[in-house]
């Protein structure tokens, strides 16, 4: 099947306005993060002024609620409209992500995942979906232990990580539009290398919740540190409730993308396993996170023992897109490169 | 003295073993395996990449050696390898047996009675009904279909409810660990059973048949596969067909073979099959599968006595882009009975082949991995080849030695295209006629690997079962209120009877999210057994204590 250049084109466009997008993004959470005040911390400041006025007594409080006048609704301070127009963004480049690897794939009719550089893109389109999904459930009213300004800051952290490695691909890792390799024209491309993709997205996000978790840890256990940054940071309770449910929910599908893989490989190399790199790295970050699951229900390893295997198995995963695809010679040498 | 020895030893052992089993040391042995896996993907494998190993003798080799020692290089079957994930399913058995009975005993038990303060509890919450305690009780039993429930009545009118349900969590724990338990017997028994082989076949009706190791360039045997008895089957290669994009990446392979197996054997049908990459021929319990594919240049030499001896050797392809190969193709000339003569007077065409030849002057390389003007650059040599020594000889190349030693003179250098020949002094004339194609086809014999996949997919059921069901109890009581009469809520006078009930709730499993399912609950069995609705919830300030419920 020829490859269509315009359509094709059109995905590099969309690529490169993506990063763009995300860039802006990421600025806004962290505006928000940076200038914003948890909401609870804005409420206690201001009626703490309206005690010391009160007891002054000199101080008119302007706070004081006239009888009979009507007060407008308070105008939500600015760097929270930043944190909304921030979460807009998201929503608008993740469309425009999308938009990019759908052409892709028309533009050479297949899977958009047939090299390193739209593995990364849809890795980290997962990763964004992770957090909107995540953004959209603590939004509503059940939970109501984090403001919404604390977790929505959390957004830029998620953010950095997806522009980076967006970044990469778009540029170290860029590979034209071309049909896909003897080895990778296989059915199971669709199911092993999506549900790789799926779990490294989510687990990607699930790392980064437990980095912020190892520094929001610093921050409670000694307040005077990281005074500005860890103060900001969710508590430290719902860092560890989000990264150890995302990995409970993503485990299986990890599990079952390393299976699908030998699987495949049993039709394409003559063995279900064979310790190639590949495999080999998969196994190694799938034992970490089995480590991690089971440090969560070991007295004396969880919280930051714990996350720190979390982010151990998400080094494992980065190692394993990055490092094994291009320097180490293996069967997965399907960078396109 | 002899006893306390020995009760010594026994403590020693029965401590040893508990450590052993305990979930600290399976999660340092775990923590173990993943570390010792890595120089396996960071360091080039015996099995997976002899050349890779090779280079790094190469590049290495002052600490090449010392790691060679150590097992680096073949990770996966060393002895420290081995240890630790010997130890960690040791670790694992003494681990799951216990749970096992410990769980067989727990579905027969009755879910544990109701705690007397259920105020108590994670999650709790109450209300005051106008419906009877037996009304009550059924109302919350209907609600509980699906759960394991076990009433008991607490006297003074007063019964109870206690509800337990996701058993099914902790058989999925328990069938995940078996399941990996059970794939690692069967990868070994694979490792033990099973065999693996290569053999290189012309496509140009050239055969193989599994009917001996001999027939293999290379075999490896599992350890109880002594080469006898293999599954009999041949293959036939009469075409190969390749495609390639534009910029030289291979678009597809495909390999056109018959085959004959079983019954077919016996009355010589052959079965046509297409062999591609990705779908493997399956027969008689083998696996056949292409794994690559090269040139073989054919030429025909005329010896000055007129005889002529046509020859076609796969030439190994030493560049996976362009299919440069390199190979030695070797004659024996023919009519010449004296051995020593015939010995002293082979001849061995060697150099390199290029699909899509470009010259840099007299330098062939090849521009595309495509037959479109094919070429070979060519070293005629004469002499002894030592084929006769009885050492085995590498069909790819010549005997450097006896080069060295003089026994084999180079007598032309030449390069020639399809259709060209080149003379010898000696009157030989050397012509080469074209090119063959020879697939790679690699056979693989793994009598276990169904059960393999069974395994792999009781591994997932169980994973996804162990963690994503959350065990949780939950407690009804339901008592008359104190005696004294309530007013019913329209204030027309008093209440025939009045139900007290409370319900308790209990995570059994960290950050289970049981909060949602337990207000509906309470709610459903609170509310709709009477009129008073609005149950004094406490859920909420206690939700945060949930995860270490």
């Amino acid at each position: 099947m020829p490859i269509n250049q315009t359509l094709s084109g059109y995905s590099d466009i969309a690529f490169t306005t993506t990063v763009a997008l995300y860039l802006v993004a990421m600025l806004l959470y962290f505006v928000e993060f940076a200038y914003g005040k948890p909401r609870r911390a804005v409420r206690e400041r201001e009626s703490e002024l309206t005690a010391v006025g009160g007891a002054g007594g000199a101080v008119p409080s302007t706070t004081a609620k006239t009888p009979g006048r009507v007060e407008p609704e308070p105008r939500r301070p600015l760097p929270e409209r930043f944190g909304g127009m921030a979460v807009a963004m998201t929503v608008l480049s993740l469309l425009v992500h999308a938009f990019s690897l759908v052409t892709r794939g028309l533009a050479v009719g297949r899977v958009p995942w047939g090299n390193l550089y739209e593995f990364g893109s849809a890795i980290c389109l997962v990763a964004v979906v992770a957090w909107l999904v995540l953004l959209y459930r603590q939004s509503r009213p059940v939970r109501k232990s984090t403001t919404s300004t604390q977790l929505r800051g959390l957004g830029g952290f998620v953010l950095l990580p997806t522009v980076l490695l967006l970044f990469l691909s778009g540029t170290a890792l860029y590979a034209r539009a071309s049909p896909l390799p003897p080895a990778l024209q296989s059915y199971w491309i669709w199911i092993h290398v999506s549900a790789a993709i799926v779990s490294s997205g989510v687990l990607l996000f699930a790392g980064v919740a437990s980095v912020l978790f190892m520094l929001r840890v610093r921050h409670e256990n000694n307040p005077l540190k990281m005074v500005r940054f860890g103060s900001r940071l969710p508590n430290s309770q719902t860092l560890d409730r989000l990264a150890y449910r995302t990995t409970v929910l993503i485990m299986p599908v990890w599990t079952f993308a390393i299976v699908a893989g030998a699987i495949w490989a049993e039709a394409a190399w003559g063995r279900f396993w064979g310790w190639d790199p590949k495999e080999t790295s998969a196994f190694i970050a799938w034992v970490f996170y089995a480590c991690y699951l089971h440090a969560r229900a070991t007295a004396g390893w969880r919280g930051t023992r714990a996350a720190w295997v979390n982010i151990l198995g998400l080094a494992a995963m980065l190692f394993n897109l990055l490092f094994v695809n291009l320097v180490i010679p293996g069967m997965h040498s399907y960078s396109g490169l | 003295m002899r006893g306390s020895v020995f009760s010594d030893a026994l403590a020693f052992l029965r401590n040893t073993w508990r450590g052993l089993t305990s979930m600290r040391t399976a999660l340092v042995l775990l923590f173990l395996l993943a570390l010792a896996a890595l120089p396996g993907a960071l360091l080039p494998q015996w099995s997976t990449s002899r050349n890779g190993v090779q280079d790094y003798f190469d590049k290495h080799p002052t600490i090449a050696p010392v790691l060679d020692e150590l097992g680096a290089f073949n990770v996966f079957g060393s002895v420290w390898f081995s240890a630790i994930y010997v130890l960690l399913f040791v670790s694992l058995v003494g681990c799951l047996v216990p749970r096992t009975g410990e769980y067989l005993r727990n579905m027969r038990a009755r879910p544990v009675r109701t705690p007397r303060n259920l105020a108590r509890m994670p999650h709790h919450s109450q209300a005051t009904v106008d419906s009877s305690v037996d009304e009550a009780i059924a109302v919350a039993r209907k609600r509980l279909r699906g759960w394991r429930v076990d009433e008991r009545d607490e006297g003074n009118g007063t019964r109870s409810l206690s509800a337990e349900r996701g058993y099914l969590r902790e058989a999925g724990n328990l069938v995940f660990h078996f399941a990996l338990l059970g794939l690692l017997v069967v990868m070994a028994a694979g490792a033990m059973y099973g065999y693996e082989g290569r053999v290189i076949v012309k496509a140009d009706g050239s055969s193989f048949c599994n009917s001996g190791t001999y027939n293999y360039d290379s075999f490896e045997p599992g350890l109880r596969v002594d080469g006898t008895g293999l599954n009999p089957y041949c293959v036939r290669v009469n075409d190969f067909d390749v495609k390639y994009q534009p910029n030289g990446q291979p678009k597809s392979f495909h390999a056109d073979v018959d085959y004959q197996a079983g019954e077919s054997l016996d009355n010589d049908v052959w079965k046509p099959y297409g062999l591609k990459v990705n779908e493997p021929l399956r027969l008689a319990g083998d696996r056949v599968y292409l794994t690559g594919n090269g040139y073989a240049p054919v030429f025909t030499v005329t010896f000055p006595n007129g005889a002529k001896r046509t020859s076609s050797v796969q030439w190994k392809p030493m560049n996976m882009q362009t299919f440069l190969s390199q190979g030695a193709t070797k004659f024996s000339p023919p009519g010449m009975p004296d051995e020593q003569r015939r010995q002293r007077n082979q001849l061995a065409i060697t150099g390199l082949f290029a699909p899509t030849a470009s010259f840099e002057g007299k330098v062939l390389s090849s521009k595309f991995p495509d037959l479109r003007d094919p070429a070979v650059a060519i070293d005629v040599l004469k002499g002894q080849l030592g084929i006769a020594t009885g050492e085995g000889q590498s069909i790819f190349s010549i005997d450097q030695s006896m080069v060295e030693s003089g026994k084999l003179n180079r007598v032309a250098r030449e390069n020639l295209r399809v259709g060209e020949q080149l003379r010898l002094d000696d009157g030989t004339v050397i012509h080469f006629d074209g090119v063959k194609r020879f697939v790679n086809l690699q056979i693989a014999h793994d009598p276990f690997q169904e059960y393999a996949l069974v395994f792999a997919i009781a591994i997932i059921v169980g994973l996804g079962a162990s963690l994503s069901i959350k065990r949780r109890r939950i407690w009804v009581r339901a008592g008359p209120t104190d005696g004294a009469a309530r007013t019913s809520p329209d204030g027309s006078g008093t209440a025939p009877t009045s139900t007290l009930i409370e319900v308790g709730g209990l995570a059994r499993t960290d950050q289970a999210g049981y909060g949602e399912e337990f207000t509906k609950l309470s709610g459903d069995v609170l509310g709709k057994s009477g009129h008073h609705s609005a149950p004094e919830d406490s859920h909420g300030s206690a939700s945060a204590r949930e995860r270490n419920s």
